[in-house]
């Protein structure tokens, strides 16, 4: 019979041991010599005869006995193997599990990237004479909460995300909504989860003392330090952002770690000819005192001079390599790092995670504009090409479900070659309708960035496991 | 599995599911195994001491004797009296009318 690897990823550590990420399963395994031998043998296109391969084996036993383990374990397969037919989606309606409230689409600060007023903007223009809504009313963010608890079906626990603009714009509308979910969940026995990203410019200490108060999950929106920040991030009046920002993140984290709150992040947006992302990984945990770092390349068209070009992306993979030598030290002592992007690869790694979908956007996750309009997410909800329903009117279910059968990774053809499909799955949905103009396109301008990613977290998790093999138990689940 | 070591928690799961269908291969290709009866305790269903199994009192433990049967053949109270389904299966071999030649059923010493 012939017989051929499937798709999968070979590495080594600096060991020289073999590991092989195999694709179809998600599965990582170290292999020996002879098990290597085989893995790489059958990586034939057209396949090879097992019977003539293992015959020519110095041991044909033992190579058998190898053999038939990575038959079984799906790692070689009969060529002419009958594919089981393409994922479906989870049965629908699918239960929602969190909702980002846009609660207003101004903002006090007009960043030179930003893809909500910029030239990438999705939302749709008004038309002549119709009023927008810039702020949600408390109405629309109650309503909200109504909707996501009736939509949430036996989910112990429901998550809601404050988004804008800048958020803090309306925080009537924050408070308002925690205060009526907080009462309503309690008669449906759910918990709540809150969290919010900020420019953090209008962090006062009654903010503070509210955010920390309820235990919100909180991101703030900063690129690094003074020259960092007021590259891009500049009040309308094109001075820098980062005097003003500094001392209210400063009070924020101390008074969350006071409070023991949960770990405060930092999200950055890369752009062409930024610092390293180490020094501005080193100053904005280290300086200032962040828990987690995230690092997200710009998403713009690629004629905006901001746009990271292949130079750029190759050099950001660069860095986050040296970053991510930090982590394995920090992870062999037994201690937790903040380089957040790294931190989340690496628990998909750990648990095998297989994406259909590139994230949880019309799936367990849903935006809501001001006006209380549903989108796939908090990027989608001023797109009306988008939109899926209202609070008010509930979910537009076969919108929805037509969507994600045509975003699904198996309609992707580009990505079925692709070793790194089940962690990737073609990647975010508002950055391929900013490149291409259709969201469930793959974004194939970054398709050599996440495979370089995904190979650091390869060999990133084998060096770990090496280092301290407990480390990844937190990242379990049953 | 010689050769290969599965690492991540997907990896060892797939394992566990092929050393299982493995196991249950091998069970196919041998003879099967004598069929098991329930036996003991777990076959009856004594409502306790206050009625019987019909609801009555009628076939509660008059004499007393009785009682020492239920306890013995059924298990009921295994600890009390020796058990008849292991250890002591010939403890009232002597005894063909516990009412009147009770006092011929002796001690057993473990």
């Amino acid at each position: 019979m012939r017989l051929r690897t499937v798709l999968h990823r070979r590495f080594h550590d600096e060991h020289g041991t073999a590991f092989v990420y195999v694709t179809p399963s998600a599965a990582i395994l170290a292999l020996d010599g002879l098990a290597g031998q085989l893995v790489a043998g059958f990586d034939v296109p057209d396949g090879v005869d097992d019977a003539d391969f293992v015959a020519q084996h110095a041991d044909p036993a033992e190579a058998r006995r190898a053999l038939g383990d990575l038959v079984d374990l799906g790692v070689i397969r009969p060529v002419d193997e009958v594919r089981p037919p393409a994922a479906q989606l989870p049965p629908m309606p699918f239960p929602l599990a969190t909702l980002v409230l846009n609660v207003t689409n101004k903002c006090n600060l007009s960043c030179t990237y930003c893809y909500e007023y910029g030239a990438d903007k999705i939302a749709t223009p008004a038309a002549p004479g119709e009023k927008r809504v810039s702020r949600m009313t408390e109405d629309t963010a109650r309503q909200s909460i109504d909707f996501l608890l009736r939509s949430s079906a036996e989910r112990p626990q429901v998550s809601i995300t404050f988004f804008g603009g800048e958020t803090l714009l309306n925080f009537p509308a924050i408070r308002a909504a925690v205060d009526y979910a907080e009462q309503q969940a309690k008669a449906v026995r759910k918990r709540v989860h809150y969290s919010l990203t900020t420019n953090a410019t209008l962090l006062t200490d009654e903010v503070i003392d509210f955010l920390t108060t309820h235990r919100f999950g909180i991101t703030i929106s900063i690129d690094g330090d003074a020259g960092e920040q007021d590259r891009h991030r500049v009040w309308k009046s094109g001075a820098g952002s980062f005097a003003d920002m500094e001392p209210r993140i400063r009070k924020l984290i101390a008074t969350n770690k006071e409070r023991k709150g949960r770990p405060i992040g930092a999200r950055v947006t890369v752009t062409r000819g930024a610092k390293s992302v180490i020094d501005t990984y080193r100053f904005l945990t280290g300086d200032l005192g962040f828990d987690e770092v995230g690092f997200a390349p710009v998403t713009a068209g690629p004629d905006r001079t901001w746009a990271l070009g292949d130079q750029g992306y190759e050099n950001l993979l660069a860095e986050f390599s040296t970053l991510a030598e930090d982590y394995v030290a920090a992870a062999a002592a037994g201690r937790a790092h903040g380089f957040a992007n790294l931190g989340d690869l690496l628990r998909e790694l750990h648990q095998g995670i297989h994406k259909a979908h590139p994230c949880g956007a019309g799936l367990g996750l849903l935006g809501v504009s001001t006006e209380g309009e549903l989108g796939l997410c908090h990027r989608f909800v001023e797109s009306k090409d988008h939109a899926l329903g209202s609070v008010r009117k509930g979910l537009d279910e076969g919108k929805r479900t037509a969507f994600l059968e045509q975003a699904h990774v198996d309609h992707k053809t580009d990505c079925r070659v692709c070793f790194a499909k089940p962690l990737c799955a073609g990647g975010c949905y508002h950055e391929a309708h900013v490149r291409y103009g259709d969201a469930t396109r793959a974004n194939l301008h970054y398709c050599e960035w996440i495979r370089g990613f995904v190979d650091l977290g390869l060999k990133t998790y084998a060096r770990i496991l090496r280092a301290n093999p407990k480390f990844f138990a937190r990242y379990e689940s049953s | 599995m010689k050769h290969i070591l599965p690492l991540n928690q997907k990896a060892r799961r797939l394992w566990a599911m092929v050393a299982q269908s493995r196991q249950q291969a091998v069970a196919l290709t041998q003879d099967p195994p004598p069929t098991e009866y329930p036996f003991g305790c777990t076959t009856i269903f004594a409502p306790g001491w206050e009625v019987d199994s019909s609801g009555g009192t009628n076939g509660l433990c008059q004499p007393i004797e009785r009682d020492l049967y239920d306890c013995y053949h059924t298990c009921y109270w295994p600890a009390q009296v020796p058990d008849g389904v292991t250890n002591a299966p010939s403890w009232t071999a002597s005894c063909g009318a516990p009412m009147n030649d009770w006092k011929s059923i002796d001690l057993v010493f473990p």
